[in-house]
């Protein structure tokens, strides 16, 4: 079962000058936003117990993973608070310390971990990042919370699926499915680190 | 057996030939017949007296390992040496006439240079009480200088009896400047860069106070004192206003403290650890000007070969000093001629008249005249090449110039007109 | 960050930072968790190479190490193959030849982390040479007073003690000097090396001339072996004329803070009261200590090898 779908075709804007149409606007990141959010209350309220009075959002920890996923996550539980009046616990981890990579890249900044005071154990816990593609990250961040806690269950969610996995891990949550080449690079800028909003596909693996 | 070295230019002036027969200068002057005798062409080539070196430690008897006689002859024939004083810490002692008669011979088998042992002032380089200096004065070493070098006569009572003595002997006293309770656990020059290496200092005034002690001290009894390896800019200015005074106060330098400074420290690479330490730019200077204006007589290797073990250490459990004999005259060409603060009759005073004289060697020292003993050197002094310690011939390689680049080479060398070296290369 | 971290001096404002705000997002990764251990170092091999006895850096090292899941030895100069004559350099080749990635070495010599970097491969890590460097104390100080006052330009930082031989006390100087605190030292001047006119730092000889404009102040282990030696006439002068007691902390500016590296002297440099105040940070410098070099541990090894 998924519960991700595929947006329509994004609707004809003006090419950048110099550049290819983004894959996704501001504006179509806004509605895959706010999907996403709609998706997240169904499936809680559809998973708790009939009548609780928070739709089963109490249970629910959005964790962000650095650099992008953070803002994601706290985008995501700012639309769900106003699409069901419910706040939702928001936390980051940082998985520099548990990737399998390290040595083979220059060493990493660290970014933040921040775990709602509540903590993961037993509650429904949706790691949320902004592109999946080898799945080493989605691991270490399996492997940090482990190390965090026992959560009831953990789901997936990603604003872009460009495939290529190498790992059997799959997305719950996907804004938008990109089939890519391995040559090219999926480059989400959200307006929280990089000023504006908008994913583009670019030619060349990532620097 | 002659020989006719053509075209060199004696203390850098107009080319001439010199005709060397029975080990004397038979001729110089232009154009002179062959006459069967063997050619050194030596176009280009400045001819100098045989460098004398007033202070090497040859480390035979004893760290064998680190130097011998003979490699420390060949290193000194390299360097355009034709005399060399042999220190007096080796083990054992060079305190009694048996041990001074060894190395003197020692070095006579060798027959490179002349071999000179320098006497222990006190038994066992100990402080405490006079060596028997008289009999190694009338050994067949000869005996001169005498020195506890590595140590300082520190107790001013004995000093002033060695300076006494010595008199009877025309000898001389070469003072190890170092008052021993101002450099206990000292490591390198006290300053901002002992401050903030954390290694104990090793203040400048440690020399200068028993220097102007000293030198009060030879002015008073009327003996001749010399002061090993100057080291600060205070410690010319002490010999300056002791020479004015009249005292018999001679003084040498090393050739490391006209060119390093304790910026060398900073690696805490222990080929840069001396006894004394190296200094301040500003002691560079000043000693670099003492030396061109006369008031340093004279430059000394402290030539002190160490055994690898011995310097791949921590700083502090390093042994303190360097390798100099086979580039001492590079370095003063560096320092000294190319900065026209020497020309090359300066380097000739000081590198060979002065220092015989201070060690009364009748043999060295002398003009290139007609006459005169045919021990001198040809140097070029436009080639330039890199220091590989590998290819030196002393048997250590604690020297501080690896990877430097240095003008001069020294092309051939004759002892009594025999060739020591020629084409750069020892003869035996 | 260089392969090696050998002493404060040369580390500039954006790699100090670097540590420090690693330190910082480690801290914060273990906080509250039941498994303090991350994966990060698996596999690596940090050797402790301690020819001096010092059992609360090594254990704060060895704890890092492992916090990391790096594999550690320790090993001790005392009843091993040094104490019978072998050299530091054979002793690092041996070392590195059974596969260690790091060596975190304390010295008696100065600038034998220097000379140990020139020998190995791997990355050297001092933990303290002779009277040169404890870097890893200085950012573990820097740490602390950053957490406690919130920034470090700017901060006024009076050293107290025995500069002359604290490698603490020069680590401290250059890191806190290179992060824009304004270091004042305080010793009598024996206790202070020729040369400190270099340093960028103020000199005073006169305490209480200096603790009402104090934000840290930082107190120095003085040896009462020392007045032995004429650096001062006795410890009770020492303590008298240097010493923190209740009366001087009671000058400080109200949010100043006490330091001090460890182990103390209760009643030679600092009194009892001041140690125990709720000024002195004595508690949280031994536990940042270990997120500190936790961060270090990481940005050495954590990487791509050279």
């Amino acid at each position: 079962m998924t519960m991700s779908s595929e947006l329509p075709a994004p609707p004809p804007t003006e090419p950048a000058a110099g550049g290819p149409p983004p894959l996704l606007s501001a504006d179509d990141v806004a509605r895959v936003v706010d999907r996403i959010a709609h998706q997240l209350i169904e499936r809680a309220a559809s998973a708790s117990p009939a009548g609780a009075s928070d739709g089963g959002l109490a249970d629910l920890v959005l964790v962000g993973i650095p650099t992008r996923g953070a803002p994601l996550a706290r985008r995501l539980a700012a639309r769900i608070e106003a699409f069901s009046g419910t706040a939702v616990d928001v936390g980051t981890v940082d998985i520099t310390l548990y990737r399998d990579d390290l040595r083979l890249r220059g060493v990493r900044a660290l970014e933040d971990t921040r775990l709602p005071g509540a903590g993961v154990d037993g509650r429904l816990v949706v790691l949320v990042d902004d592109v999946l593609f080898s799945g080493r990250s989605v691991r270490a961040a399996l492997d940090a919370l482990r190390d965090l806690g026992r959560p009831r269950a953990v789901q997936l969610a990603v604003l872009v699926d460009r495939g290529h996995r190498e790992l059997p891990i799959r997305a719950d949550y996907v804004g938008k499915n990109v089939p890519t080449s391995r040559t090219q690079s999926v480059k989400v800028h959200l307006a929280e680190v990089d000023g504006l909003d908008e994913v583009l596909l670019t030619e060349g693996a990532d620097a | 057996m002659s020989l006719l070295i053509t075209n060199a230019r004696p203390y850098g002036e107009d080319a001439v030939d010199i005709r060397i027969e029975d080990g004397r200068i038979a001729a110089i002057g232009p154009g002179l017949e062959a006459d069967g005798a063997q050619v050194v062409d030596a176009a280009g080539l400045v001819a100098l007296p045989g460098l004398v070196d007033l202070h090497t430690h040859l480390r035979e008897p004893g760290r064998e390992d680190a130097e011998t006689v003979e490699t420390g002859s060949r290193a000194a024939a390299l360097g355009g040496f034709t005399a060399v004083h042999a220190m007096a810490n080796t083990d054992p002692v060079a305190d009694t006439a048996g041990v001074v008669e060894q190395v003197w011979r020692l070095g006579q088998e060798a027959g490179l240079v002349d071999v000179v042992p320098v006497g222990a002032v006190t038994v066992g380089l100990r402080g405490e009480r006079l060596a028997e200096l008289g009999a190694m004065a009338d050994s067949a070493a000869r005996v001169r200088v005498f020195s506890d070098d590595g140590h300082c006569v520190a107790d001013p009572a004995l000093m002033r009896r060695a300076l006494e003595y010595v008199k009877a002997l025309d000898g001389v006293v070469a003072q190890h400047a170092e008052e021993p309770r101002l450099t206990v656990g000292a490591q390198m020059n006290e300053g901002d860069r002992s401050a903030r290496l954390g290694l104990v200092g090793w203040p400048a005034a440690a020399e200068e106070a028993v220097i102007a002690r000293d030198v009060l001290l030879a002015g008073h009894v009327g003996a001749r004192l010399h002061v090993c390896h100057v080291s600060t800019a205070g410690s010319v200015d002490i010999l300056r206003w002791a020479k004015s005074r009249g005292v018999q106060v001679t003084a040498e330098v090393t050739p490391h403290h006209l060119l390093l400074t304790d910026e060398c420290a900073e690696t805490y690479d222990p080929v840069f650890k001396v006894n004394p330490p190296l200094r301040s730019d500003a002691d560079v200077q000043a000693l670099r000007a003492g030396l061109a204006d006369g008031t340093i007589d004279a430059v000394a290797t402290d030539h002190a070969p160490h055994a690898v073990e011995d310097k791949e250490s921590e700083w502090a459990s390093a042994r303190p000093g360097m390798l100099g004999l086979e580039q001492a005259l590079s370095i003063v060409v560096q320092t000294m001629v190319e900065p026209g603060l020497l020309d090359w009759r300066g380097v000739a005073d000081r590198m060979s008249v002065r220092p015989a004289a201070i060690g009364r060697l009748d043999g060295h020292g002398r003009p290139l005249a007609v006459g005169e003993p045919a021990s001198l050197l040809l140097l070029d002094p436009t080639h330039r090449a890199t220091v590989d310690p590998a290819a030196l011939a002393s048997r250590s390689r604690n020297s501080p110039y690896a990877g430097r680049e240095l003008p001069g080479r020294v092309v051939a060398t004759f002892l009594r007109g025999t060739a020591t070296v020629l084409d750069g290369k020892a003869q035996k | 960050m260089k392969r090696h971290l050998l002493e404060a001096a040369d580390l500039d404002r954006a790699d100090a930072t670097l540590v420090l705000d690693t330190a910082g997002q480690i801290e914060s990764a273990l906080a509250g968790r039941e498994v303090k251990k991350l994966p990060t170092l698996r596999g690596r091999t940090v050797v402790n190479l301690f020819y001096e006895d010092s059992t609360r850096t090594r254990i704060s090292f060895e704890l890092a190490a492992k916090r990391l899941s790096a594999d550690v030895i320790n090993f001790s100069a005392k009843g091993s193959s040094v104490s019978k004559g072998e050299s530091l350099k054979d002793t690092a080749l041996t070392l590195e030849a059974m596969g260690s990635d790091a060596i975190v070495i304390r010295h008696q010599a100065s600038g034998a982390p220097h000379r140990l970097a020139q020998w190995v491969k791997g990355s050297v890590v001092n933990a303290g040479d002779g009277t040169h460097e404890h870097p890893t104390q200085a950012l573990l100080d820097a740490y602390t007073i950053r957490q406690r006052l919130g920034r470090l330009d700017g901060v006024r930082v009076v050293l107290v003690g025995d500069v002359l031989h604290s490698r603490v006390a020069r680590s401290n100087v250059w890191l806190l000097s290179t992060l824009g605190a304004q270091v004042t030292l305080v010793a009598p001047p024996t206790l202070l090396p020729v040369g400190v006119g270099s340093w960028p730092v103020q000199v005073s000889y006169d305490l209480d001339a200096v603790l009402s404009k104090a934000d840290v102040v930082m107190m120095l282990r003085v040896q009462a072996e020392r007045m032995n030696a004429s650096f001062f006439p006795s410890a009770r002068e020492y303590s008298r004329r240097y010493g923190l007691d209740a009366r001087r902390m009671a000058v400080l500016p109200d949010d100043a803070i006490v330091m001090h590296p460890g182990p103390m002297n209760r009643g030679m440099e600092i009194a009892a009261e001041v140690a125990d105040s709720a000024r002195s940070t004595i508690v949280d410098q031994v536990g940042n200590g270990v997120s500190v070099r936790m961060a270090v541990l990481y940005l050495l090894l954590g990487g791509a090898p050279e």
